[in-house]
């Protein structure tokens, strides 16, 4: 029996798991994929909004503002990316000027700090590569820059760290209650808690309305990117947003904590919520739109696309605390879209607190502070790279050519307390396969470490978890897969 | 060793497959004494390790060999030569004053500062990224190297059912590989209404085999959540978009991308050397000089080749300039400028400097046809006359054409501009 079971292990769910970690008791995060952050957590935009935009009294703009403002604190305690280049909203019409200054206001009710609009010729020398037909834009310094899914790994090695089980490949499927006792039946049996915690993102919706008698109903938006190569001098410093729709912020142009530009997303409502396909519309779309930013924009450059799927409430606000209408116990953090991820710090702290609080936790006084993630052998300069190698003479070995990821991190991701266990894994925690070749040239190597370090032969390495096997098997074999 | 101690070279030449290999051993015979060879790979080679089948070495050594073989030639050669040859050393970085920063498992960091630089870094495939071929992104999407070095290298099958995207030298090498493995391949697909891959090639590994070659046809979609379940196919027009109602269904486990080759240039960015945006590659004089004195390009980092003899034949052109360079021994020149004209893209060497005094030496010319030109005439001229106009039968984008300017012609052309161009008909001279 647990005493809280967190379902969900995207950003919101690690984070809530990442508080726990200071209290007392038997917790577990379980998700239905094969590694924590493979939904909205792996794919969207990484930044940290200021909270400019959310509607004033909202639950959005509270938790957005609050936790954009503990997020640099704690990506230093974690060792993740972060960066802080501030963003801009353009206008490009007359009309636009009375929405930027409905924004601005905004942001001083919000308790956003250092706002300002700005016109042309300043917009044009801070930001040189914006359309030149630009009229005015509000200035927002407090934007930042976050990687998602290296904040939700890292947040996941904490709370492994401290004791929490991690069910993945588990999912849940059914909720009840009865006396005092919460029974999950999911695909692999049933699991018992005491308290639950609802932080299922697309699929939040489901288990909510299985349990309140307020019914919520999600919707999985689209959103597609490109993804461009990094490139010196970077073409853009800030965030570039255009002046937001009924559909959301709209496309941006941005650069990443690691220096390559997004471009995007599409929001499109779809039915299924994993279907993460890219289309040729969606694509034409964004280039279309970022071309108002960004008219040189350069398909030459483009690496990847992907999209993401974000989970829209439609009642509009997040979903935050006990579950109305529902047994005692039941927690949930539903209709996290943006700003859900700069909220996320801010939700995990006060979720966590809630729960351990209904539940009278006692303080853990064995908490382990997390390690930070030691510095990137690609950011590192001489000294410490001739540092790094005295340790660990596996620094000496590139693996990953486009990215400059050495066998020691490739190694590192899948000892970590929440180790890659699949390609992608390792690609997300070390940056191994992100580069322009798109793992071309590392991905061979990186299976070869995977089997050494996971004792297990090379055709039973797989991508993503699931079905994703990468090869039939050794020449001359049997296969290894069933047809 | 003080950790600031900067290792002294005179020529330091990054990359050992058969560009890097050829150019060291130029060098070596023309006096070259200080040389290093860096290679990121455990084995000397490059890619020619991974292509057991045969059909390299025709033109340079008038038999067939197989990659492995025709490598072997060099680093016997280079291993008799005592040239050193550091595996497993990757460069990290090169700057515009000649320092290289490399990292080993054996030696850690070393930087080195040389004299002269030989960039032999060769060529990466083009991802399905950077096609931006719409769908979703399951296991099963390889580049037909990787699927090479898979099978060749590790030993391994990437797939069963296989559809191959483009129709490049390494995609069609790997529909008959595939097939001899026991895979079965439904088709390689060409969005172009040409194969950019040899005509050899064509027939030793589609026809031979009865994989048909769709041409003029693209992926539009791809299948699987989790491993690849198939893709959608379909014809493109005159402007290479997908035509509606054409589409047809594949069920396969397996797409292979053969759908062009970047030179990897991001090494050369940093030292600061200009690159072509038709060639990717730097632009360089007929020394193989960069815009950065003292730092040399050659074989499939400066332009993509078809054939290995070729790399071979300019590496050993840029491997014996970057020994006159380090001699100090070029003569005052004459500049001019190599521009593409009608039906020709991609000149390599994009600039001439030729003597001033006698001139003894012909320069080759390479290029790519623009598209498939049957009976026409590569004509080069200055703004003045027509310098040659020869008849070729077949000219195209898959086979990279060549001419020879002679010694003669070049004393013609002092300091103007020569243009290479198609044309339908002879011009006069």
């Amino acid at each position: 029996m647990y005493d809280i079971v967190i379902i969900g292990a995207g950003v919101i769910g690690c984070a809530v798991a990442y508080r726990l970690g200071q209290y007392e008791g038997k917790f577990a995060v379980m998700d239905a994929a094969f590694d924590v952050s493979e939904g909205a957590s792996k794919a969207n935009s990484g930044i940290v909004h200021a909270g400019y935009d959310a509607k004033a009294g909202t639950e959005k703009a509270r938790l957005n503002v609050k936790g954009a403002q503990m997020m640099k604190g704690l990506c230093r305690t974690l060792g993740v990316p972060y960066g802080q280049p501030g963003a801009m909203v353009l206008g490009f019409h007359e009309e636009d000027r009375q929405t930027l200054e409905n924004l601005y206001k905004n942001s001083i009710v919000n308790g956003v700090p250092g706002c300002r609009l700005i016109e042309r010729d300043e917009i044009l020398k801070l930001e040189p590569n914006i359309n030149p037909d630009v009229l005015l834009a509000l200035l927002v310094p407090a934007s930042g820059l976050v990687s998602p899914y290296e904040l939700t790994h890292a947040l996941a090695d904490s709370a492994k760290e401290n004791g929490c089980d991690f069910l993945l490949g588990t999912k849940a499927e059914a909720l009840s209650f009865l006396d005092g006792v919460w029974t999950i039946t999911t695909s692999n049996g049933q699991v018992q808690t005491r308290a639950v915690v609802n932080c299922a993102g697309v699929f939040a919706d489901v288990l909510h309305n299985q349990i309140s008698t307020k019914q919520v109903k999600i919707v999985a938006r689209r959103g597609q990117y490109y993804l461009l190569d990094h490139s010196t001098p970077l073409l853009f410093n800030r965030t570039i947003f255009q002046v937001p729709t009924k559909m959301g912020k709209g496309v941006l142009v941005s650069p990443t904590t690691h220096g390559n530009l997004l471009l995007g997303p599409t929001a499109e409502d779809i039915e299924d919520g994993l279907d993460t396909a890219t289309t040729q519309g969606g694509l034409g779309d964004v280039l279309e739109k970022a071309r108002l930013t960004f008219p040189k924009a350069d398909l030459r450059q483009v690496i990847t696309t992907f999209s993401g799927i974000r989970a829209h409430e439609m009642a509009g606000d997040f979903l935050i605390g006990q579950v109305e209408g529902a047994p005692e116990g039941a927690f949930e953090a539903i209709g996290i879209e943006s700003p859900g991820l700069s909220a996320a710090p801010a939700i995990g702290e006060e979720l966590g607190d809630w729960v351990a609080y209904f539940l009278k936790l006692k303080k853990n006084l064995n908490y382990i502070a997390p390690t930070p993630l030691p510095k990137a052998f690609a950011g590192m300069n001489e000294q410490e790279r001739r540092a790094a190698y005295e340790i660990d003479p596996d620094y000496g070995r590139i693996v990953c050519r486009c990215e400059q990821v050495t066998e020691a991190e490739v190694r590192r991701s899948i000892r970590r307390p929440m180790g890659a266990r699949s390609l992608d894994g390792v690609k997300r925690r070390t940056r191994a396969g992100m580069g322009r070749c798109q793992s071309g040239f590392c991905s061979t190597r990186v299976m070869e470490i995977l089997a050494e370090e996971l004792g297990q032969d090379l055709p039973s390495i797989l991508k993503s978890g699931g079905n994703s096997w990468l090869l039939t098997g050794s020449i001359g074999k049997e296969d290894s897969h069933e047809q | 060793m003080s950790s600031n101690a900067r290792i002294p070279v005179d020529l330091l030449v990054i990359g050992a497959g058969p560009a890097g290999l050829a150019a060291a051993i130029a060098a070596k015979r023309a006096g070259v004494m200080s040389l290093l060879v860096l290679e990121r790979e455990d084995e000397q080679g490059g890619i020619l390790n991974q292509c057991i089948h045969n059909g390299f070495g025709l033109h340079r050594f008038k038999e067939e060999l197989t990659g492995p073989e025709y490598a072997e030639r060099d680093i016997k050669e280079a291993r008799d030569l005592n040239i050193p040859v550091l595996t497993g050393t990757t460069v990290l970085a090169v700057t515009r004053d000649k320092q290289v920063t490399a990292v080993s498992r054996e030696r850690g960091l070393l930087v080195y500062q040389a004299k002269a630089i030989i960039l032999a870094m060769g060529c990466r495939e083009r991802p399905r990224g950077a096609l931006a071929i719409p769908g979703s992104r399951p296991a099963g999407v390889y580049s037909a190297g990787t699927a090479q070095k898979l099978v060749n290298m590790a030993g391994f099958m990437p797939g069963r059912k296989v559809v191959i995207l483009g129709s490049g030298d390494i995609g069609l090498i790997m529909a008959r590989r595939m097939t001899l493995q026991g895979a079965q391949v439904l088709a390689c697909v060409e969005l172009m209404p040409y194969s950019s891959g040899l005509n050899r090639n064509i027939v030793q590994c589609l026809q031979d085999y009865n994989i048909p070659l769709m041409l003029s046809h693209t992926v539009v979609d791809i299948h699987g959540k989790e491993r690849l379940t198939g893709v959608t196919v379909a014809q493109v027009g005159e402007d290479r978009r997908p035509i509606p109602g054409t589409e047809q269904e594949f069920d396969c486990d397996t797409l292979l991308l053969s759908v062009g080759l970047i030179p990897e240039n991001e090494l050369s960015l940093q030292a600061g050397v200009r690159i072509s945006a038709t060639t990717q590659g730097a632009v360089v004089n007929n020394q193989y000089e960069t815009n950065v004195k003292g730092i040399f390009a050659c074989g499939n980092v400066l332009h993509v080749h078809d054939l290995v003899d070729y790399v071979s034949r300019e590496s050993m052109q840029a491997g014996a300039a970057a020994a006159q360079y380090l001699q100090g021994e070029k003569a005052p020149f004459l500049r001019s400028q190599v521009k593409d004209g009608q039906g020709v893209r991609g000149t390599v060497p994009q600039r001439l400097d030729i003597p001033q005094g006698a001139v003894e030496e012909g320069i080759e010319l390479m290029f790519r046809p623009d598209k498939v030109y049957q009976n026409h005439y590569v004509t080069v001229r200055t703004p003045d006359e027509v310098l040659l106009s020869q008849r070729r039968f077949i000219l195209t984008p898959g086979e990279m054409a060549e001419v020879k300017l002679t010694p003669d012609m070049l004393s013609r052309v002092r300091q103007t501009n020569v243009t290479v161009e198609i044309t339908a008909e002879k011009q006069t001279i």
